[in-house]
């Protein structure tokens, strides 16, 4: 990577329905993010030219920090003074991101890997084919036709490995020919990353319909998965293929310093670079109107998975239909009538950029939030799993244990961060809601710490990532990390009222000696940037981390919201008595200090 | 003067409306631009593809994939019939012969030495792209399909389901907070477009189906309802494609809401004239709202293309589309610039509402819509 010496930059995000700019400038010797703008994305009609709402977001930049950045449509490059930046840069989801489907001979293999392959390259995964997927031959040509990716991407087999399954999907493929999502009349483009030895027969099948190009197999072995070159492939025909169809992209392109990459992609960078610096096990969470993507970096493997359907605005009645009712209902402190509950959240879907303006309403969006966040993980662990289909050497107590190959690599106990972004969590309109609302869904387990993502601006990092190593960590410590504070969960059940953990927690004007009973959620405060020591023993049958029972030391961070401590047990178990339900969550609300008084 | 950008549905008597009527392949555009066409002609045709069958001919014969040309009796391209034999072996003894038959009537499409399956397909379909519309061509997109123009009265709505149909404009309700009853529905309303006041209930639309009505458009539908038409809980709002015997469409939202006075008084207005709607509704990238046109006789008023929408000014007409007032209307009495508090604690952009009963009320600026005309 080249590292361009950088003093001002201009970062857009095209999203969905707005276009986010902001500036980052060096201040001293930190890179600084100083102003921001926005304005609706323009890829649609009546205006059909992303640069639309790239100008008028940059524009806004230029409103209120009196830099001039633009001529005309023009950006000035480099700066000097107040005049102009040295970079633009932008991620885009705009219409829809990018859509894939992907292939594989062995659907919990090649398959599993093709998906991991697709969603890290920032894609939505439509359909995973595979040879043994359950569907019969018509059947899978069928949903090929019907659907209309962006792009495809074809692996199975491993080098050397079988060749006739590959081909049989390039064979179902080819008698598809699929049609583009966007623009009648080009190639589809299709990445084939499977058996060396298949591609001959891959190119003579779909070399002359598709755009096609073979790159290294993401499964050469069933030991190593090479997912990297199939994903610079996924950005490079992003770039050079989707999005020359989409309105505007290639005047954009042509503004752009660096390579415009998917925004999930610019996140899962970020994300991953915090995690190798720091050396700890993160969680990201980014939950939008339509979709929630999870990201991980577990034992220093990345993994991200999007959740096409859930999401608090556009999707918010699906969150409803998969979750169902009760689960959403069991986070309200109050009771509801049922028909009235979906009629808001239906209402909700058709006008999404509503917000709530009452307190119950609030409570409501926070509970469907909890159940989102909790259905995307449940999706992100069953994609972020050891390689499956691998050979283990079984030692006698392994053979006891019985553990199988594919294992899912999220351990909530040893994870160290959890970073939340999207509206309903980096605007809640009091810190300490993100704090529980992530804590509730995730169930927390052990010590961990809390951040959010203040403006969104991970995106943006990501991409400047790519150009300069210092700028993107510089800016995302200072001015995108809201620092929540830390969760103190042991994992165990008991009854409520009965001992759970005797903390002490000492400094940074923090003095806490208090035995915590079960059934209690407690927050005590610890500012942003201060660290206290914590000497925790949990009960019998708890565990903190060091093992039932056993005593725990350890340094802890504070934040907006302070130190949590949550003693309701993993997992945790919520009254199914309507009016006990009320009674307990009311409980800790209060002792919270949640929300303000209802008023009814 | 304050303004602000929000987003509405439109609701005018006076407007140039222009549908881009595409196929969803490349094929044969029928019209040319300047001619006159009703909603039912059809612009432009093409043909999709037949469905693909497999048949692995290796399992069926026990034979290796790569003898699989030796066995075939059809070759790629080879037109065939339904039960007709493509494939068979040749043993020694008769007793041991295998056929393997053609499933569809249709053509070989492919035959694999790698695989050993044979691809066979269905022949193509015709697809043919209506006008929707009664208007003019006002432009021919070659091989793609045209763009069919039009002075007219158009409404959106805010959701709907079922696909694109026209008929006769045919008022049921007596006032926009009627709530419809199923004797209100008759056998006369059979292909017309009937106009209700707040509310249908399940019973309601079942006899409009049940009477062959072509749409009801309507204030508001319940939930609950709508699962019940649907058999499913509707996840994401991408409709259009439903076929439940009519197409239905909610001007004002979930619930009993009354249909706004302009939407209604427009709609009623129009009783007797044909009009084309459709429920298509996407609410995620690339916006498509339920619409009702209604094509004018003579060359209509001074209404101007579907365009860039304005801003929010004091004195425009608004909805107000959240709890707790969802679905009241009232004119923008102030826009104040700074941030405020609401109940929740988030701050926010809010514009002062006043109501025709005088009373005013402080709501975010992202829980109104304006009503545009």
């Amino acid at each position: 990577m080249a590292d361009r010496p950088v003093n001002v930059v201009i970062a857009t995000d095209c999203g969905s329905t707005t276009t986010k700019a902001i500036l980052i400038e060096k201040v001293g010797d930190v890179y600084r993010q100083t102003f921001r703008g926005e304005a609706p994305t323009t890829v649609e009609a009546p205006f059909e030219d992303v640069t639309k709402g790239v100008l008028n977001s940059i524009q806004e930049v230029e409103e209120l920090s009196g830099r001039k950045i633009l001529d005309g449509e023009k950006i000035i490059t480099p700066a000097n003074g107040k005049v102009g930046v040295d970079i633009y840069v932008s991620t885009s989801s705009a219409g829809g991101g990018l859509q894939m489907m992907v292939a594989g001979a062995v659907l919990a293999m090649t398959g599993e890997s093709a998906q991991r392959c697709a969603l890290g390259g920032g894609a939505i995964v439509m359909d995973v084919l595979a040879s043994n997927d359950g569907r019969a031959g018509h059947e899978k040509i069928e949903r090929i036709r019907q659907l209309r990716p962006d792009m495809l991407l074809l692996s199975g087999g491993t080098d050397g490995g079988t060749v006739s399954h590959v081909v049989e999907l390039a064979e179902y493929i080819s008698a598809a020919d699929p049609k583009p999502r966007l623009g009648i009349g080009y190639k589809l483009p299709i990445i084939f990353a499977g058996n060396k030895d298949a591609a001959p027969r891959v190119n003579e099948i779909l070399g002359e319909k598709m755009a096609l190009d073979v790159t290294d197999n993401i499964r050469p072995t069933l030991e190593k998965e090479n997912l990297m070159p199939a994903r610079h492939k996924i950005h490079d025909l992003f770039l050079h293929h989707v999005m020359q169809q989409a309105p505007g992209y290639k005047k954009l392109i042509a503004m752009c310093g660096a390579p415009i990459i998917p925004t999930p992609a610019a996140v899962g960078d970020i994300i991953e670079r915090v995690a190798k610096k720091e050396q700890i096990n993160v969680l990201g969470v980014d939950i939008g109107g339509a979709t929630t993507d999870v990201f991980s970096v577990f034992q220093t493997v990345f993994n991200r998975t999007v959740s096409a359907n859930l999401g608090m605005s556009y999707s918010i009645s699906n969150v409803l239909a998969e979750a169902g009712l009760d689960n959403i209902m069991r986070w309200v402190p109050f009771d509801i009538d049922e028909q009235d509950l979906r009629n808001r959240i239906k209402n909700k879907m058709i006008r999404p950029t509503t917000i709530p303006f009452t307190v119950d309403e609030l409570m409501i969006e926070q509970a469907i939030a909890r159940e989102a966040l909790r259905l995307a993980l449940v999706q992100h662990k069953m994609l972020a799993v050891g390689l499956k289909g691998v050979q283990q050497e079984r030692s006698i107590s392994d053979a006891f244990a019985q553990t199988a190959s594919g294992q899912s690599l999220i351990n909530m106990m040893d994870l160290n961060l959890v970073i939340g972004s999207g509206g309903i969590l980096s605007h809640a309109p009091r810190r300490v809601q993100s704090m529980v609302m992530m804590t509730d869904s995730y169930q927390l387990e052990g010590i961990t710490r809390l951040a959010v993502d203040s403006i969104f601006m991970m995106p943006h990092l990501g991409v400047l990532a790519t150009v300069n190593e210092k700028a993107a960590p510089d800016a995302f410590e200072h001015d995108c990390m809201v620092y929540l504070g830390t969760c103190i969960a042991p994992v165990g059940s008991g009854k409520d009222g009965d001992k759970c953990v005797d903390l002490k927690i000492t400094g940074d004007g923090l003095s806490v000696n208090e035995s915590v009973p079960v059934g209690e959620l407690k927050l005590y405060k610890l500012d942003v940037g201060k660290t206290a020591r914590l000497e925790a023993t949990p009960a019998k049958g708890f565990d903190l981390g060091a093992g039932k029972g056993k005593p725990l030391s350890t340094t802890i961070h504070g934040g907006v919201g302070g130190i949590l401590v949550d003693t309701r047990g993993r997992p945790l178990q919520l009254p199914t008595d309507k009016k006990q339900r009320v009674a307990v969550l009311t409980r800790w609300s209060k002792a919270l200090d949640l929300y303000p008084e209802l008023k009814k | 003067m304050a303004h602000a950008y929000t987003p509405g549905l439109r609701v005018t008597d006076s407007a140039v409306i222009r549908k881009r009527r595409i196929l969803p392949i490349q094929g044969t555009v029928l019209v040319k631009a300047g001619q006159k066409v009703t909603a039912n002609d059809v612009v432009a045709k093409a043909e999709i593809p037949g469905k693909v069958h497999t048949v692995n001919i290796v399992n069926k014969l026990s034979i290796e994939a790569r003898e699989v040309k030796r066995f075939m009796r059809k070759k790629e391209g080879e037109v065939v019939k339904k039960d007709e034999v493509i494939a068979e072996n040749n043993p020694m003894i008769k007793w041991f012969k295998t056929t393997v038959q053609s499933p569809i009537d249709g053509t070989i499409e492919s035959i694999s030495e790698v695989t050993g399956q044979v691809l066979l397909r269905e022949p193509p379909k015709p697809l043919n792209l209506l006008a929707y519309i009664d208007g003019t061509v006002a432009e021919v997109i070659e091989k793609e399909g045209a763009v069919v123009e039009t002075p007219a009265a158009f409404c959106q709505g805010i959701f709907g389901i079922g696909g694109e149909t026209s008929g006769v404009i045919e008022p049921v309700a007596k006032s926009p907070d009627q709530d419809l009853s199923p004797a209100d529905i008759t056998a006369a309303h059979a292909g017309r477009i009937l106009i209700g006041g707040k509310h249908a209930s399940m019973p309601v639309i079942r006899k409009a189906i049940e009477v062959k009505a072509a749409a009801i458009v309507i204030g508001g539908i319940h939930d609950k309802d709508l699962r019940e038409i649907l058999g499913k809980d509707l996840g994401v709002a991408i409709t259009g494609t439903e076929n439940i015997g009519l197409t239905l469409i909610i001007t004002e939202g979930f619930g009993s809401i009354p249909m706004a006075r302009k939407t209604f008084d427009l709609l009623v207005g129009k009783k007797g004239k044909k009009a084309s709607c459709s429920g298509a509704t996407q609410i995620r990238a690339g916006v498509i709202r339920p619409e009702i046109v209604i094509p004018a006789d003579s060359k209509g008023g001074p209404g101007g293309p579907e365009g860039e929408k304005l801003g929010m000014k004091p004195g425009d007409p608004v909805r107000i589309i959240r709890e707790p007032m969802f679905g009241r209307l009232g004119a923008v009495k102030s826009l104040p610039p700074d941030l405020t508090s609401i109940p929740t604690e988030s701050h926010v952009r809010v514009l002062v509402v006043s109501f025709p009963d005088g009373s005013e009320a402080t709501i975010p600026r992202a829980n109104v819509e304006t009503i545009e005309s």
